[in-house]
């Protein structure tokens, strides 16, 4: 038996996609956790000691002890809570192993350039970093097909699993970077698989409990890159 | 009656070691195919054709690329000790310092040996750092599995063999005498029954590392650009 549900705690940030890829997987395995809201510029003692390596959101806390990084939290979830909820990763290890190689694949080479895409700070780098998040994307539509198996639209083919989590997370984001940056991320006519899976995770409860509104990720991002832009002006 | 277990791999790569280890450390009969990295195979290509990379693990016709997905995946497929821990929260935090490791200290030190002035000094500095937290989360503990070498062992066992090496190439001085703990554990890593046949020779890697000094700076230089 789980430690007790009461026992979950979520130290995040609303904007962040890691923070939406533990909210989901707790949703997914309807698991109640209580939800904190940390201020990241001024971070709290809890926050601090929870995840001192990285200062970094997510962190969950369950009974008292930490858990940091999302790929990470997600596996924690499923192996911690191996009898509550569908499971996020299929049973037989070949499989398994498979979702593992996509959850790195997203985190690699989708999502790690995708960050510089808002951070570096020339637009050489900017437009490499797009470009090669584009070129992840198209590789990630092969994925799709492989994990899904014809038997559904997700990569956990008729359900979500780890691998719907990790990209499902990131999904305001994909839809954010069309008003940021005039280009679509998933575009049906380049990757209608992923394009019909964004669709569909689109649909679900869980996603529409717990996915951020679009409008507001982008007057987020917009924040960010002018407050970048002063910094960087400052120098 | 499973079916044949074989490693596609190189001579000297760490990642290539890890599943070697994994395989070794689980009791699991392979065999190696050694692949020629500058001119690569059609098997290598045919089977990584996403990440062109080594190691590759073909089991029966099931191929598993990524060397802690490979130690992962042998942990679960095959009889033998236990490369995870059982207890979930142990799991996690095998997983975080693994993921740490990838994530965050491997690049950090890599240029800290290959770069020079400044910027040197701020990769080691990070470095340094980086081993200092490795070195608290070891503890008093013979392996960071425990009592035996497990997953994060695996995962690390690029600073218990081929730290020294380089350290010893580049007269660049990485652990120290602040890591006491890290130096025994290399220690007690390396001379494990099980792992010691498959880490490449030192003397070679010694070797390698030496002779290619110029290009392995120019190389660094290029990866700051990346």
């Amino acid at each position: 038996m789980a430690g007790g549900e009461g026992a979950l705690k979520l130290l995040g940030m609303w904007a962040s996609p890691y923070v939406t890829r533990a909210k989901l997987a707790l949703h997914i395995k309807g698991l109640r956790y209580e939800n904190v809201e940390e201020d990241l510029g001024n971070k709290s003692e809890l926050f601090l000691i929870s995840n001192p390596v990285h200062k970094t959101v997510p962190v969950l806390i369950h009974n008292g002890k930490p858990i940091c990084e999302s790929s990470v939290i997600v596996q924690y979830i499923e192996d911690a809570f191996a009898d509550v909820g569908p499971s996020l990763l299929p049973t037989d290890p070949y499989e398994r192993a498979i979702a593992r190689f996509w959850a790195a694949y997203v985190e690699d080479k989708l999502a790690n350039q995708w960050v510089r895409v808002l951070r570096d700070k020339t637009d050489e780098e900017r437009a490499e970093a797009m470009r090669q998040t584009l070129a992840a994307v198209e590789v990630l539509e092969v994925g799709l097909k492989e994990c899904s198996g014809g038997k559904g639209a997700f990569f956990g083919g008729d359900r979500v699993g780890y691998i719907d989590v990790l990209l499902g997370g990131m999904v305001s984001w994909v839809k954010a970077n069309e008003p940021l940056f005039g280009i679509k991320l998933i575009d049906a006519a380049k990757t209608p698989l992923l394009a019909a899976w964004m669709e569909s995770f689109c649909e679900l409860d869980v996603a529409k409990a717990v996915l951020q509104d679009v409008n507001e990720v982008v007057e987020y991002a917009k924040a960010v890159q002018a407050r970048m832009a002063a910094a960087a002006a400052n120098n | 009656m499973s079916p044949p277990v074989k490693l596609i791999g190189t001579f000297g790569s760490p990642f290539v070691h890890r599943a070697e280890a994994a395989l070794r450390l689980k009791g699991v009969p392979y065999e190696f195919i050694q692949e020629d990295i500058e001119n690569k195979s059609e098997l290598l290509l045919k089977h990584n054709p996403i990440h062109k990379k080594v190691p590759v693990l073909l089991h029966g016709d099931q191929t598993i690329c990524e060397s802690l997905i490979i130690a992962e995946y042998i942990d679960e497929t095959f009889e033998g000790p236990p490369l995870l821990p059982s207890d979930p929260y142990d799991r996690a935090t095998a997983r975080f310092w693994a993921h740490f490791m990838d994530q965050k200290c491997g690049k950090p030190l890599w240029l800290s040996l290959w770069t020079e002035g400044e910027l040197q000094k701020g990769f080691l500095k990070e470095t340094k750092e980086n081993l200092a937290l490795l070195e608290a989360q070891l503890g008093g503990n013979r392996f960071f599995g425990g009592d035996s070498a497990g997953y994060l062992d695996i995962a690390l066992s690029s600073l218990a063999h081929w730290l020294g090496v380089l350290e010893e190439a580049t007269g660049v001085s990485l652990m120290g005498d602040e890591c006491p703990a890290l130096r025994r554990w290399a220690g007690e890593y390396t001379s494990n029954e099980a792992v010691k046949p498959c880490l490449p020779s030192r003397e070679h890697l010694l070797g390698y590392f030496t002779a290619n000094k110029d290009k392995l700076k120019l190389k660094a230089m290029a990866m700051l650009q990346q």
